[in-house]
């Protein structure tokens, strides 16, 4: 058999500009879930430190060192984008293709948002390194902000052309004013 | 007419007539300013109506915008922009306005009173539907939806803020003004094109310069806070609950592509100052619903605002102060008053135009238009020649946001008014005139100290600088209806008068719900926000009780109406839910496949073939492929789960009726989930990839809320447990491989070879694809020696092409939905059609996997008699008797002589197919103590489709009973 | 309606899904009798006033809650952690 070819999420869905708001993939060479065991929370964040220099950040927040980022990801889930051994520590589990990653940034970013997201992402309460589960229309994501005017969204890869279609609509109806 | 010459005009059309307006006025004044007085006809009785005031609570001057499917009724021409070449209709009339045939209902008035409908109507009973009910509808009414799709784009949008005030009078502003000065994240809404309120429309000076400039230097200082956000063309609807409000914005300017015509927000506001304003109230006597007659503040606002004057000999008729202040800015840029008419003897006026102290307006004249007035005064009848009046009753403060949460307002006599209750919505506090306070400079204190109170209460330092302001008292002397005969109109957009209160009364109906429900005053689009206060008022008298003991209507959201098309924004379309695509989703689109929904998934129905006319004809050769070559199908949108942890073997035996905890590394085993009340919530394969590590299957269709089941096993049942689990199921994308070609075809792709004993039944493990680690489980969901391979979802889509074009070297191809399911029916493998939230394990056959040995979800409920009586509809199978006779799912079962009736049911079909493999029609079902009636026939009807067939009770497993193709 | 997750903070109603009583933290043991469990399965008081039920912050962090609230005042007193609740 010939070899496999891989692809990502929104393969054929990004890059995009609407006005001032561009959407493009974010391909994380690996994502891995880290849900420590009972009373491992402190032995992991140690372990981390050593394997990729930073521990697990507090709820809601998102830390990187580096090229490593660990994102806070649900009740007692952190997310790396890196390869950790944790054994007997935490359950890690691959999530490298189960996530679509977006960066949607640019003017007026806040308001296209406020469209689709029911929390207060505005600048003075969701700072950078502020990481949210929350919804995105009708699908549950994670959203981190990365500076004054980028954001960057997960979503299920197989909602990838759904959070494509709804960013589009917002942002068109956002700059059409 | 106008005062002044305008800069700047657009021309729009009212019946296909162009009218000249000036840019940012309402069509309402572009109508007065060229003199049109007739705009609508009303509700029921085809009356002519003109414009009555200012503002959303526009009772009359409803008109439809544009016409075809961007068509859009009820729109309060009030509060609609002139702009370049709008089309604007009246409605409710025919065949114009002026001639309207309908207006016949006036002339029948006496016969179509309050309740006429449901004395009249009464009987034949059957005749209702059919026949009365479409000619009232077409009767009365208003404007009328063009019936087709709303291409227009809507908006929501969600808004978050310390403070929200609501309205952007001299309350709000002074409120926003000393938040946001105070560094509060300050919202201000208000649902005028321009901030300003009543600053706009009066004659007033604030701090030593006139309102409006005031205003202007208030917003510009507003504007440069970047803690404060204005929102106008902005209408809060609805106070709901944890500080949430609902508001509807009308998106300005004109249309365009992508361009929302309105924005519905969410507004969460840790505090919310309500300055709403007041509305003024109309009088009610005899005819007092000409066009030309309008609200006295209304004409200020028209004059004082937009330079219009709705009339060249205006009178003015009121109880209280405030009417007077129309007379004088009327006089002051020269339009003649015709007559100054208060209904109290006590008050002293000095003007040089006619004053009627304590007198009243008792009749009216003109058809299309006011031409004279009949006023009493002094025991005496006078008419006066007039084309406009100018009405006041006083003023009813807004408390309607504060009753959304059930709070009732109180009744303040020196007003004549309700109240807000306070403490009414949580976190909300009422301010001006909305709270009673009716002079400037009590609005702007107002303002000013609750916004401050506020502040405090997050913690900030505000300042109180209040400017001053016009501070005369309000004073008033209650007139609701005047004595005498004729229709005193009270609800007029909906055609109540002051006699369809009184016979409420009479005929016993004196709850104010109930003479609402009876009369419907206060039900038409506008809820009565003029009318209430005057209907209570009328209704307290004819019952010889007080107004506070009558008490008020409740009042609800939304406050001004909401389209239906603005709240489900982007709801339509692909946005009606968010569509999960596999990673064959474009092959099988590019096979040919037609899609079927599975949850938020898309998974191909069958893959057709050229020559092929029919899905049957594909399914069959599909069922074919598996049952003799080899068939590829995605199965990636079943639930796939990981587990792990020291624990994560005991959280399975507690899931599961079965045991897992004894299940071997590398093996797979079938699973049965209860729920605790003994029914089966779900089925699937977990299969043990290591010590503590699991991956658990769940059916397509219960995957979410298995994953929600479990974690409420982990959080809420037994926190006890160390185990994590994490869905898996976007991670890999899997395939079924299944036929006898199954492992011939696998190994073409496999980099080392497996075998019988490498890859037994039921085993599983890491194989290597071209380099690709992938998973790969033994197990069969068609009976036939069949696999699960699942890849990273990256190659998913590769690994589908290469397995289906490989497939067909060896005869087979992939299959889809259809085939599937005849697959599973030939094997009587269930599906959520037969564990459909009402059966058991004992009902499926299945209760012996129950373990007794440990403790699990639904053992106990399981073991009650009820859930194990054998007289309990069982899984069967049955087969049609006659080769060419139908099966049809949700059919129910009867015994060959009894009466089709659902006392006789002996159960019902849940799943049915034609299989090729068997060369009939079989299907599965339930019925009473099946297991001990296989060989029975039986008949089943289908009452809805009209199809009987009889039927042979046999076993659910109709192919290959002791799986030997399977294992083989 | 909004309420406090003790992760995510105060969130609208639309990200949690609602489960019932909180009674289902104090699930009977398997042999503690048919009474014991009819209880558990099926009877539920329906009180005008304070309640503690379980909701899932589905839409959120996954956490399961146990909010008090107030059906006559609609108040929200607080979520905890369901884990987090001593049984």
């Amino acid at each position: 058999m010939a070899n496999l070819i891989a692809l990502t999420p929104c393969h054929a869905l990004l890059p995009v500009t609407i006005g001032r708001i561009s959407v493009t993939e974010i391909t994380p060479a690996q994502l891995m879930s880290i849900a420590p065991f009972a009373g491992k929370q402190k032995a992991v964040t140690a372990q981390l430190k050593v394997q990729v220099g930073i521990g697990l950040p507090a709820a809601n927040r998102c830390v990187s060192k580096d090229n490593v980022t660990v994102w806070w990801f649900g009740h007692g889930v952190w997310l790396v984008n890196a390869d950790v051994a944790l054994n007997g520590l935490a359950a890690v589990t691959d999530q490298t293709d189960a996530w679509a990653v977006i960066a949607i940034a640019g003017g007026g970013i806040e308001d296209v948002l406020a469209r689709l997201v029911p929390i207060d992402l505005r600048a003075s309460h969701f700072g950078v390194g502020s990481t949210a589960r929350t919804m995105l229309g009708h699908m549950n994501v994670a959203i981190t902000r990365k500076d004054a005017r980028a954001f960057e969204i997960m979503v299920m890869r197989s909602m990838a052309g759904t959070l494509v279609h709804d960013l589009e609509a917002a942002t068109r109806g956002v700059a059409a004013r | 007419m106008r005062l002044r010459r305008p800069e700047n005009t657009v021309t729009f059309t009212f019946d296909g007539r162009p009218v000249e307006g000036v840019p940012g006025e309402p069509v309402a004044a572009a109508l007065i300013a060229n003199g049109i007085k007739l705009v609508a006809r009303s509700f029921k009785y085809h009356r002519p109506r003109g414009v009555m005031s200012a503002g959303s609570e526009e009772q009359n001057a409803l008109v439809t915008v544009r016409r075809g499917v961007q068509s859009e009724p009820n729109i309060r021409a009030t509060m609609l922009e002139v702009a370049e070449g709008l089309e604007v209709f009246s409605q409710n009339a025919w065949p114009s306005l002026h001639y309207d045939m309908m207006g016949v209902n006036d002339i029948l008035a006496p016969f179509l009173g309050a309740g006429f409908y449901y004395k009249t109507f009464m009987w034949p009973r059957a005749f209702w539907e059919k026949l009365y009910e479409p000619i009232i509808r077409r009767a009365a009414g208003l404007g009328e939806l063009n019936g087709e799709t709303n291409l227009d784009t809507y908006e929501k949008a969600f808004a978050f803020c310390d403070v929200l005030v609501i309205g952007a009078g001299p309350t709000g502003l002074m409120a926003a003004l000393t938040a946001g000065r105070a560094g509060a994240d300050v919202i201000i809404a208000d649902e005028d094109s321009a901030m300003g309120g009543r600053l706009l429309r009066e004659v007033e000076e604030v701090d030593g310069k006139p309102g409006a400039a005031w205003v202007a230097d208030a917003l510009v200082e507003l504007e440069a806070m970047p803690n404060v956000r204005l929102m106008t063309r902005t209408t809060v609807t609805g106070a709901y609950d944890q500080g949430t409000f609902g508001a509807l914005e009308r998106v300005a300017g004109p249309r365009a592509p992508d361009k929302p015509l309105e924005c519905f927000w969410r507004i969460v506001a840790k505090r919310a100052i309500l300055c709403a304003g007041a509305l003024e109230r109309p009088i009610a006597f005899p005819n007092n619903d000409r066009p030309g007659i309008m609200m006295a503040g209304a004409v200020r606002a028209y004059v004082n605002r937009w330079g219009v004057v709705p009339g060249k000999a205006v009178t003015v008729f009121g109880n209280n102060d405030d009417a007077h202040r129309t007379a004088r800015d009327l006089a002051a840029v020269g339009v003649k008053i015709a007559a100054l008419i208060d209904s109290r003897e006590e008050v002293e006026v000095n003007a040089d135009y006619p004053v009627f102290t304590g007198g009243q307006v008792v009749g009216t004249r003109g058809r299309h238009g006011l031409k004279s007035i009949t006023v009493v005064h002094s025991g005496g009848h006078h008419e006066i020649i007039t084309d406009c009046l100018a009405v006041s009753g006083g003023w009813n403060p807004s408390v309607h946001l504060t009753c959304h949460m059930n709070g009732r307002p109180i009744w303040r006599e020196d007003i004549a008014s309700f109240v807000p209750t306070p403490g009414s919505i949580p976190g909300l506090v009422a301010a001006g005139a909305c709270n009673g306070v009716f002079s400037t400079a009590g609005c702007l204190e107002e303002g000013a100290n609750v916004a401050a109170d506020v502040a405090r209460g997050l913690g900030l330092k505000p300042k109180v600088t209040v400017p001053p302001a016009d501070a005369s008292a309000f004073a008033m002397k209650p007139l609701w209806a005047v004595p005498g005969k004729g229709r005193k109109w009270v609800d007029f957009q909906n055609d109540v008068h002051v006699k369809d209160i009184q016979q409420a009364a009479q005929e016993n109906f004196r709850s104010v719900e109930h003479m609402k429900r009876y009369t419907t005053q206060g039900m038409a689009p506008d809820q009565g926000k003029s009318s209430n206060v005057v209907a209570l008022a009328v209704l307290a008298d004819a019952t010889g009780r007080g107004i506070p003991e009558t008490g008020t209507t409740t009042f609800r959201p939304p406050y001004v109406p909401v389209p239906i098309a603005a709240m489900g924004a982007g709801s339509q379309g692909k946005g009606f839910a968010p569509e999960r695509l596999t990673t064959s989703h474009k092959a099988s689109l590019a096979a040919g496949a037609p899609m079927i929904e599975a949850g938020l998934w898309y998974r191909p129905s069958y893959f057709p073939m050229p020559g092929e006319t029919h899905w049957q004809q594909s399914c069959d050769r599909e069922v074919g492929y598996v049952r003799n070559a080899v068939g590829v199908c995605d199965v990636s949108t079943l639930g796939k789960i990981d587990i792990q942890g020291p624990d994560a073997a005991a959280l399975l035996d507690f899931v599961y009726v079965n045991t897992f905890s004894t299940l071997k590394i590398g093996r797979v085993r079938y699973g049965l989930m209860l729920r605790e009340d003994g029914h089966v919530m779900d089925d699937g394969t977990t299969a043990r990839l290591g010590p503590d590590h699991f991956v658990m299957t769940t059916t397509t269709a219960a995957a979410g809320l298995v994953m929600r089941y479990l974690e409420f096993v982990l959080q809420v049942l037994r926190p006890d447990l160390d185990a994590k689990i994490m869905s898996v199921t976007e991670q890999w994308a899997q395939f079924a491989v299944a036929g006898p070609q199954a492992r011939l075809l696998l190994n073409s792709a496999f980099d080392q070879e497996i075998t019988d004993d490498t890859w037994p039944f039921m085993a599983c493990g890491t194989v290597d694809v071209s380099g690709v680690q992938a998973r790969l489980f033994r197990i069969s969901f068609s009976g036939e020696h069949a696999y699960e391979i699942a890849v990273p979802a990256r190659y998913g889509e590769s690994l589908f092409r290469q397995l289906t074009a490989q497939a067909a070297v060896l005869g087979g191809g992939p299959y889809g939905m259809e085939a599937l399911n005849v697959l599973r029916i030939e094997k009587g493998f269930i599906t959520h059609a037969e564990i459909h939230g009402r059966t058991t394990a004992f009902d499926i056959g299945m209760d012996r996997m129950i373990s007794r040995k440990k403790d699990c979800i639904g053992q106990a409920a399981a073991a009650r008699p009820g859930l194990m009586d054998e007289t309990r509809e069982q899984l069967v199978g049955l087969r049609a008797v006659g080769s060419k006779d139908e099966l049809m799912a949700g059919a129910h079962l009867f015994e060959e002589d009894a009466v089709a009736s659902r006392v006789n049911s002996q159960g019902y079909m849940t799943s049915v197919c034609y299989s090729p493999t068997l060369q009939g029609n079989i299907g599965l079902g339930f019925l009473h103590s099946g297991r001990a009636r296989h060989g029975e026939v039986i008949r089943m009807v289908d009452h809805l489709r009209g199809v009987e067939t009889r039927a042979e009770v046999c076993d659910p497993v109709f192919f290959d009973p002791n799986g030997g193709r399977a294992r083989g | 309606m909004r309420i406090e997750c003790p992760n995510c903070g105060e969130r609208d109603r639309r990200e949690f899904t609602y489960q019932g009583d909180a009674l289902a933290l104090r699930r009977p043991a398997v042999d503690a009798g048919e009474q014991a469990w009819d209880d558990y399965l099926h009877n539920r008081d329906n009180p005008a006033g304070e309640t503690k039920d379980l909701w899932f912050h589905e839409a959120g962090c996954g956490a399961w809650l146990v909010v008090e609230r107030n059906t006559v005042t609609h108040t929200v007193q607080g979520a905890v952690l369901a884990e987090k609740v001593k049984r």
